[in-house]
């Protein structure tokens, strides 16, 4: 224990460790916060999500982040809600006047500043109305900075209506041919179209027709840019999976890593001290082992059994234990089995196991925690191909779905860069974070690598 | 059947009256030798034929050059080798037939001194930790007790002030402080019996005699009887009453300690105390007469007396064919070699 405390305080000697724990101790504050932001059962709600959850997100578009490194900025996506109170990127004004006894009439303004040098992807309109016969009657209009106000539909609205601004004919038609995106957002009668910037106004005029009966609105935009980290195909916001895929690798690669080399290490002692046939019997089933093929194992049981992170880390500790490191374990342990405390120990009447756990063991521990340490990302990453690789739990969100989704629809061929380079930067950063970590360790508990 | 009984317990009293505490009888250790990991090609006679008598409170020592078997002789008494043949009985009871919970009793019952004191101890435990895991092991679950016991060992040892050295690992001590934990290790148990497998010869020569008074007192002040094994005849008479000379897995001379050194009967002992170097300034001018050769093969044993071959009184037709039986030409005194028919 002592020397332990001794060798984390050298540790710190090492600039490199330092760096790495810095990253190790992030990685773990960003697992705590995914955890306690975003609860299980929250974060497979929103991953398994479709529309309905994501409506507010255009498709494939990168975080919002990308704009600090452009000349002109993209759209940013938003949504206004006229029951709710806060609305960050523009106001929301509900009037409502009566205009004899049954009728009233509702005004929803939506105003946002607009000053982008590109066209959103998208302007929609989600609409509930309350009534119980008579439904309410709207027309919606938009105002531009210019000051012309185009009119864009008249309808009477549903529990829930939607209305899309793009997919209306006859807006296009009465905006000359033009896309409406283009067309709402453009210097009117310029060709190429230049985009107009400035405070639009979304105007909904509508009425009711009975008592109690009334209406709310929320407008989106779908822009080129969402979020910190960005939208998949199915409007999914990535920072989900980013967030909870840490806590899952961290949890997987630190199980794995842990649960394989204290198994192997305890089956190595426990071979070389009993020795004869149960020494024996470990090396036979370790050299089998060892040329069974790992991953088409995994792929097998992913394919007809289940895909559960749980069961293949299970599989993946099974299927280790009786690895390489048996062997290098048991010529150190053959090593110590002859020591003379040993002898004392036995002469003094310890007994079998006690010897292996507190006499056999305690000597490998050093020597146990950096290949601990080192051996983290490996499962990391392994856990990130098995799921690259199709293979990946279908219920949780990892980095190695990300990329799967990602390279399943054609990510870089389509340029969106940020949907495989955001988890593929994690993976990197932790398996970095471990290396710096572990080389250090490995420097001050194997004395002889350390440098002059 | 009470007859018989009290013919054994008469018989178990040895000389001056004190009672037999270990008895080894015609023992035998053999291990296999073993081919391509298959069949076996013969045994390495390690202990060949050892009986002897260890009183209460007795001290003996174990004599011979390396590769003669007395390690093998010491981890059998200490259970950790199984005897081939013969056996070996501790208190009436042998040691083969004791059980677990009788065996572990035994090995409370008896200290075991280690050569290498760095290597005796284990690296990654503090003093009071080591010497706690005896007690923990055979069962004294109160605290209190176990601290209570450690301080009083560490100053039957000398290890003054106890409070210094209870938290310090093994490499933070003198070899001299190491050994003297090991000391404590082997008498906090109480032991009735001490096995020490040559407890000083890799400690510095100031603390040589330091550590062999602090034994000699401990077995003078707990009545402890005391196997003491070397090869070095010089440090023996601060010890032993009696001495066993080994040669080749036999014990081939028996005798006190006084009758042993001033007169040597079998060749062999008498080429070791030639050997011998006391600190004396006539040894300086002496010359050493070594015996020729070199120990026997353990495999295939000579015919006969195992020492003929290096043995300058051989009598050619009688030492190499026939085994010396053990003859005793002085009362007390007994010696496997044929010129003392």
């Amino acid at each position: 224990m002592n020397q332990l405390r001794k060798s984390f305080r050298e540790l710190l000697r090492y600039p490199s460790a330092i760096a790495g724990l810095i990253i190790v101790l992030a990685l773990v504050a960003i697992s705590i916060y995914a955890l306690i932001a975003i609860p299980y059962n929250e974060a497979i709600r929103l991953w398994r999500g479709g529309e309905d959850v994501w409506y507010m997100n255009p498709k494939n578009v990168p975080p919002e982040w990308i704009n600090w490194f452009r000349r002109n900025d993209l759209p940013a996506s938003f949504l206004l809600d006229s029951r709710s109170e806060e609305n960050e990127d523009g106001t929301v004004v509900k009037e409502t006047a009566a205009v004899s006894e049954d009728m009233n009439q509702v005004t929803i303004t939506f105003s946002f500043d607009y000053p982008y040098e590109s066209y959103p992807q998208e302007l929609i309109l989600y609409m509930n109305g309350s009534y119980t016969e008579k439904k309410p009657y709207v027309a919606i209009s938009i105002i531009t900075p210019d000051g012309r106000e185009l009119r864009a539909t008249e309808m009477s609205i549903d529990e829930a209506d939607t209305y899309r601004f793009s997919q209306d004919q006859r807006l296009q038609r009465r905006l000359r041919g033009a896309a409406p995106m283009i067309g709402i957002f453009s210097v009117p009668d310029t060709d190429p179209p230049v985009p107009l910037q400035g405070t639009y106004q979304v105007v909904l005029t509508g009425f009711t027709f009975e008592e109690g009966s009334d209406f709310d609105a929320r407008l989106v935009m779908h822009g080129q840019v969402a979020g910190w980290a960005g939208t998949d195909h199915r409007r999914r916001d990535l920072s989900v999976a980013l967030l909870w895929g840490t806590p899952l690798a961290l949890a997987f690669g630190l199980l794995a890593a842990l649960g394989t080399t204290v198994t192997t290490m305890i089956i190595a002692a426990i071979g070389v001290w009993f020795g004869s046939w149960v020494d024996e019997l470990i090396q036979r089933v370790t050299e089998v082992n060892l040329v069974l093929p790992f991953l088409p194992i995994l792929i097998m049981i992913g394919t007809f059994y289940s895909k559960s992170i749980w069961l293949m880390l299970g599989a993946t500790i099974a299927l280790s234990i009786f690895g390489g490191a048996i062997k290098s374990y048991r010529a150190i342990f053959l090593q110590i089995k002859e020591s003379p405390y040993i002898e004392a120990a036995r002469a003094y009447g310890a007994g079998n196991m006690r010897i292996i756990i507190f006499y056999l063991v305690p000597r490998i521990v050093p020597l146990l925690i950096p290949t601990l340490v080192t051996l983290i990302p490996s499962y990391v990453f392994l856990e990130a191909s098995l799921a690259v690789l199709g293979l990946g739990d279908p219920v949780l969100p990892t980095w190695g779905k990300i990329i799967n989704d990602a390279n399943a629809n054609g990510a870089l061929y389509m340029g969106q860069y940020y949907w495989v380079l955001e988890p593929a930067v994690l993976l990197m950063i932790t398996g970095l974070a471990f290396a710096l970590l572990g080389f250090a360790m490995d420097r001050i508990f194997n004395p002889r690598l350390r440098g002059v | 059947m009470a007859e018989s009984d009290i013919q054994v317990k008469e018989q178990r009293v040895g000389i001056d009256g004190r009672p037999v505490l270990l008895r080894i009888e015609n023992l035998r250790v053999w291990f296999e030798l073993r081919r391509f990991g298959f069949g076996i090609a013969g045994h390495v006679r390690a202990v060949d034929g050892v009986s002897f008598d260890l009183h209460k409170g007795e001290a003996v020592a174990v004599v011979g050059e390396s590769g003669c078997g007395k390690s093998s002789l010491m981890r059998t008494i200490l259970g950790l080798y199984l005897p081939t043949e013969g056996y070996v009985e501790f208190d009436g009871q042998k040691i083969s037939e004791m059980g677990r919970r009788g065996l572990r009793w035994y090995r409370s019952q008896v200290g075991y001194v280690q050569q290498d004191p760095y290597g005796a101890l284990p690296p990654f435990m503090s003093v009071q930790r080591i010497l706690d895991e005896p007690l923990i092991i055979n069962g004294v679950s109160n605290k209190e007790e176990r601290a209570a016991r450690i301080r009083k060992v560490l100053e039957e040892v000398k290890m003054h002030p106890v409070e210094d050295f209870l938290p310090k690992f093994p490499h933070m001590l003198s070899g001299g402080q190491q050994q003297r934990v090991v000391i404590a290790r082997a008498m906090i148990m109480e032991p009735k019996l001490i096995v020490a497998d040559e407890p000083v010869s890799m400690l510095d020569a100031s603390v040589r005699v330091e550590i062999l008074k602090l034994l000699r007192g401990l077995q003078e002040s707990h009545n402890l009887s005391f196997i003491y094994i070397t090869h070095d005849l010089s440090t023996v008479k601060y010890f032993s009453e009696r001495i066993f000379v080994m040669y080749a897995g036999n014990l081939v001379e028996k005798g006190p300690i006084g009758s042993i050194l001033k007169n040597p009967l079998h060749p062999y002992t008498f080429a070791l105390m030639a050997a011998t170097s006391d600190p004396d300034a006539r040894n300086a001018e002496t010359y050493k007469e070594v015996p020729p050769g070199e120990p026997p093969s353990l495999v295939k044993p000579p015919a006969g007396c195992r020492f003929h071959p290096r043995c300058a009184r051989m009598i050619a037709g009688k030492c190499d064919v026939e085994i010396p039986p053990e003859f005793e030409p002085e009362p007390n005194h007994q010696v496997q070699c044929w010129l003392y028919q």
